[in-house]
């Protein structure tokens, strides 16, 4: 025997009204939902297919299997890892003190450093690459100024190799540091400080053992932009690099421009995908995503 | 009936969150034109059931009445309600007159007449003249009464209050509480006020509704719940009061062994609370009949203003009973107050001894 | 120096102790500004190499820029791929400050639950490699007859810019109280009149900005473009990414130092605006 329940009062109404309300509001997100359904999910997806499927048309993993075997595609990986962790680290350790720097300033002051943060942040990226060229190559007006202060005899060579490279990405991805780094820093109570040297802490240890462990989510936050977008960078190296610094989105553009080579282009697409997807798994778990899209 | 207000009739409404009651089969007969507080601590489900009131927040089941007309499935812009948020909600970007007038505007009331009753509207509030004035030119107090002339101004037969006065200080807090009964006084409309103050509720209510965890506690006029609390959580939360933990076995009261007399029989043995009110308390020098004593110890001794705070701790009790008692600042009482440290003896009438569950 | 024993902080540090750290942060703003502007000089040299200072000064690069057309196919390709620029990101703004601005709207009033899922999938286009979604697309637009069109080239730009406008907006209505809301649809107005009239007359700054960000996004972008532009429907940075690889052509000095003055112009706009918002408070 079942017992059917009697409806409470209203209960039918009620529950269509809450419904209908839900919907309005998940139906506001759709046409965002299906852009990027569309233009995202799916062609990604398809790429995600087609890195399976081998050159006689059938699924295979022989595109993964010739990528690590291949030095080339190695040597790439390693290139991509060693400037995205180089270009992060030295991000970290210039955009840290100045972060801190500006965040002991007052608003004033902080805002007026901030349009110096913004305006390199907001300038076409192509642009400021460009001018790097200038300033970097033989000709330019670095070795042109070292030589005439007889610092140097030969002008030396700084761009078209890994050097210029990476002055040039950190010149770029230093705004996506201190943008989340600042935020964070600004948050913090400036009481705390006081309460740790009222208790008798020295400066520098108030610093480390107060101020430094609060500002970890931003400095993390940062950390993990720069790096991310490092993986997929692909303006600046081929650019600054002169052939010289292959790196991962590069060999995939040219995978294509140049061999059709969409099975290729796809593994290797996939695989920094999924390293993205990992970090940003990682990250997601230490950092809330709020403060990784708050730039 | 009333043709300025309605009366408002509340059935079985629950709103449940995952697993979290934040109503439960909550039933209510608002009477038309009455001052109606909702009283319960913080997180207790005062808003939310304002909110089913307004419609902004859909319970799980249940009806809501205003009159005879169900209106539980109505959008909040058809419920014909005023409305005063905890925070104003004052609309920045609009002049105090034009924050008045926005509800005849929505209702397509003629340019003459919106003037007309903006003006009324901001007369009732006190805040003549102040029609021009931007919203961030304005205190804390004018604020809060823009944004119930707001709500009054097209004469809603149910007005609906958030703790409106909680952003106050306390001697505005007091002058308000005042004027918003007496605007409910000249207005007559129906009056439904959440607060956590029970100070607030006393002052200002025909009737109050106690709450808490989302049930219905108790509900009466100011005078029924603070002399008749139904159960100890009210005793406690409605003024002040010291609850001293006795048992009735056959018929006979009483505390730490020693018996007492209560106004009312209890109707089951059992263990109950005795409800001391510090203000109902006396110091006792010699015992008279028609009244409960308890000794005790005086430990300290607090001057507060209008009266003197004694805590006294109980004799017989190992884990320290606390009792507070009030003595009234008057120049015989104030000489004969006893020294922190000495034995007291402390009195509490007959008539003013009840129990709770 | 009295001065130099002034305390700079809450933890009674003088400024001689912190000086390096004053001297290390003007030396960085310092390179991150200057920089980008060593292009303004150069663009206006009259030599065909790039020395600085310039030797002589001329105006060619620009002319080069505006007046340079091919005789051949009788068109001027940077002034088409600017055109194309233009068109596109001018489009962009209108697909994509609605769009995200409604799934912001949204995202606020939806329960925690669901913004929880959906916030990851809204920032995926920023979080997802661009150049991934560069192929992803050419394939897709393959398909479609797309590669080569203004639509398509609007479409893969919007993606861009839509996680941008939708913090933007998100972090806006964050910040407004939607009790305001409540109140105007208590005192009788609809869901949609109280948006209209309460909601948007206060986040219009937000949103104005997001749409400049769109615009500035749009202009910008190089991968996709590259990707999914062609024929005529070049865009201008693809053009000049294209002409920077093969050499170091002084047009393109001309063409930066016009974009500079565009994006800081923008910057300048969004920073009034976002003043004029916060001042309101
Ligand atoms: N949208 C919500 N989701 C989950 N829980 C909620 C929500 N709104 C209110 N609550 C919970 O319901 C309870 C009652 O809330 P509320 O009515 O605001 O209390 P009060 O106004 O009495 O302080 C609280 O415990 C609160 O945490
Ligand atoms: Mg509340």
């Amino acid at each position: 025997m079942t017992i059917v329940e009697a409806e409470k009062l209203n209960q039918k109404g009620l529950q269509k009204v809450a419904s209908n309300e839900r919907f309005t509001f998940f139906g506001l997100t759709l046409p965002y939902l299906i852009m990027v359904t569309a233009l995202i999910v799916i062609p990604v997806g398809w790429l995600f297919y087609l890195s399976f499927i081998g050159r006689d048309g059938s699924f295979s993993f022989e595109n993964y299997e010739r990528m690590m075997k291949s030095k080339a595609y190695i040597r790439i990986f390693i290139t991509t890892f060693k400037i995205s962790i180089l270009t992060t680290i030295i991000c970290a350790a210039i955009g840290y003190p100045l972060a801190y720097f500006m965040s002991q300033l007052s608003r004033k002051w902080a805002n007026i450093c901030m349009i110096g943060v913004l305006i390199p942040f907001w300038t076409s990226l192509l642009v400021r690459t460009y001018a790097w060229l200038v300033l970097l190559q033989k000709k330019g007006l670095l070795n042109n100024m070292a030589i005439e202060m007889g610092l140097i005899t030969e002008p030396i060579k700084i761009v078209h190799n890994t050097t210029g490279t990476l002055i040039g990405m950190v010149h770029i991805m230093l705004p996506f540091l201190i943008l989340p780094l600042y935020a964070n820093m600004r948050s913090i109570d400036k009481d705390t400080l006081k309460a740790a040297s009222s208790l008798g802490a020295t400066p520098t240890r108030a610093f480390w053992t107060v101020f430094f462990p609060l500002s970890l989510p931003g400095l993390l936050a940062g950390l993990l932009i720069v790096f991310v977008l490092c993986l997929g960078f692909y303006v600046t190296p081929a650019i600054l690099g002169g052939g010289r610094v292959i790196m991962a989105a590069m060999k995939i553009s040219s995978n294509i421009e140049l061999y059709f080579s969409w099975g290729a282009a796809s593994a290797l697409g996939v695989v920094l995908l999924v390293v993205t997807g990992i970090i940003l798994f990682i990250a997601s778990k230490l950092v809330s995503m709020d403060q990784l899209g708050n730039r | 009936m009333n043709e300025t207000s309605l009366n408002i009739s509340i059935r079985e409404v629950t709103k449940k969150y995952d697993q979290f009651y934040a109503l439960k089969d909550v039933s209510l007969e608002i009477k038309s034109g009455e001052f109606m507080t909702l009283l319960g601590p913080s997180g207790s489900g005062k808003t939310t059931l304002l909110m089913v009131l307004a419609g902004f927040t859909n319970p799980d089941y249940g009806s809501v009445k205003f009159g005879d007309e169900e209106v539980i499935l109505k959008p909040p812009h058809l419920r014909g309600i005023g409305m005063v948020f905890q925070n104003y909600a004052l609309f920045p970007h609009m002049t105090v007159e034009q924050n008045v007038g926005y509800p005849q505007k929505l209702r397509g009331v003629s340019a003459a007449e919106t003037k007309r009753s903006v003006e009324e509207a901001l007369n009732t509030v006190k805040l003549e003249g102040l029609g021009h004035r931007g919203i961030n030119e304005l205190s804390g107090g004018q604020r809060q009464r823009v944004a119930l002339a707001r709500a009054i101004v097209f004469k809603p037969k149910i007005l609906l209050m958030d703790e409106p006065l909680s952003a106050l200080d306390k001697k505005l807090r007091e002058e308000m509480q005042i004027e918003l009964r007496q605007l409910h006084d000249t207005l007559n409309m129906t009056t439904v006020y959440v607060t956590h103050d029970q100070k607030e509720a006393l002052t200002m209510s025909d009737r109050i509704t106690v709450i808490n965890h989302g049930e219905l506690m108790q509900l009466g006029t100011p005078n029924e719940i603070y002399e008749h609390p139904n159960n100890h959580f009210i005793a406690d939360f409605i003024g002040e009061s010291s609850l001293l933990p006795v048992s009735i076995r056959d018929g006979k009261t009483s505390l730490n062994g020693e018996k007492i007399v209560l106004a009312e029989k209890a109707e089951k043995d059992g263990d109950y609370l005795l409800v001391v009110r510090p203000e109902k308390a006396f110091l006792a020098d010699k015992k008279v009949k028609g009244a409960n004593y308890f000794s005790g110890k005086l430990i300290d001794s607090i001057f507060q203003g209008e009266s003197q705070l004694l805590v006294v701790k109980l004799n017989s009790n190992d884990d320290g009973q606390e009792v507070r008692v009030r003595v009234p600042n008057e120049s015989v009482t104030q000489k004969a107050l006893p020294e922190v440290g000495q034995t007291v003896s402390i009195g509490l009438k007959v008539a003013d001894s009840y129990v709770v569950s | 120096m009295s001065f130099l024993n002034k305390n700079v902080s809450e933890t009674q540090i003088r400024l001689k102790d912190r000086l390096w750290l004053y001297i290390f942060s003007y030396i960085i703003l310092f390179l991150l500004i200057v920089p980008s502007l060593v292009v303004i000089p150069m663009s206006f040299s009259a030599s065909q190499y790039l020395e600085f200072p310039p030797r002589e000064w001329s105006l060619r690069w620009y002319e080069n820029y505006f007046f340079a057309w091919k005789v051949e196919n009788g068109f001027n390709d940077w002034m088409q791929a600017t055109w194309t620029s233009v068109k596109v990101a001018v489009l962009t703004i209108f697909v994509a400050t609605p769009v995200g601005t409604m799934a912001a709207y949204g995202l606020v009033n939806s329960n925690s639950r669901l913004s929880k899922i959906l916030f990851p999938i809204f920032i995926s286009p920023m979080m997802v490699p661009i150049i991934l979604v560069a192929i992803g697309l050419f394939y897709f637009f393959v398909q479609f007859k797309l590669v080569g069109s203004i639509f398509g080239l609007v479409l893969g730009h919007s993606l861009v810019a839509m996680p941008l406008v939708l913090i933007i907006v998100f972090s806006a209505l964050k910040n407004y109280d939607m009790n305001q809301e409540k109140v105007a649809r208590s005192l009788g107005a609809t869901r949609f009149r109280a948006f209209r009239e309460i909601t948007l007359p206060q986040i219009k700054f937000s949103i104005i900005s997001a749409s400049l960000i769109a615009f500035l996004t749009s202009f910008d972008e190089i991968i996709i473009s590259l990707f999914v532009a062609g024929g005529d429907n070049s865009t201008i940075t693809r053009s000049m990414f294209l002409a920077l690889r093969d050499q170091i052509d002084p047009t393109i000095a001309a063409i930066s130092t016009i974009l500079i003055v565009i994006s800081s112009g923008l910057l300048i706009i969004i920073q009034l605006i976002g003043n004029k918002e916060n001042k309101k408070d």
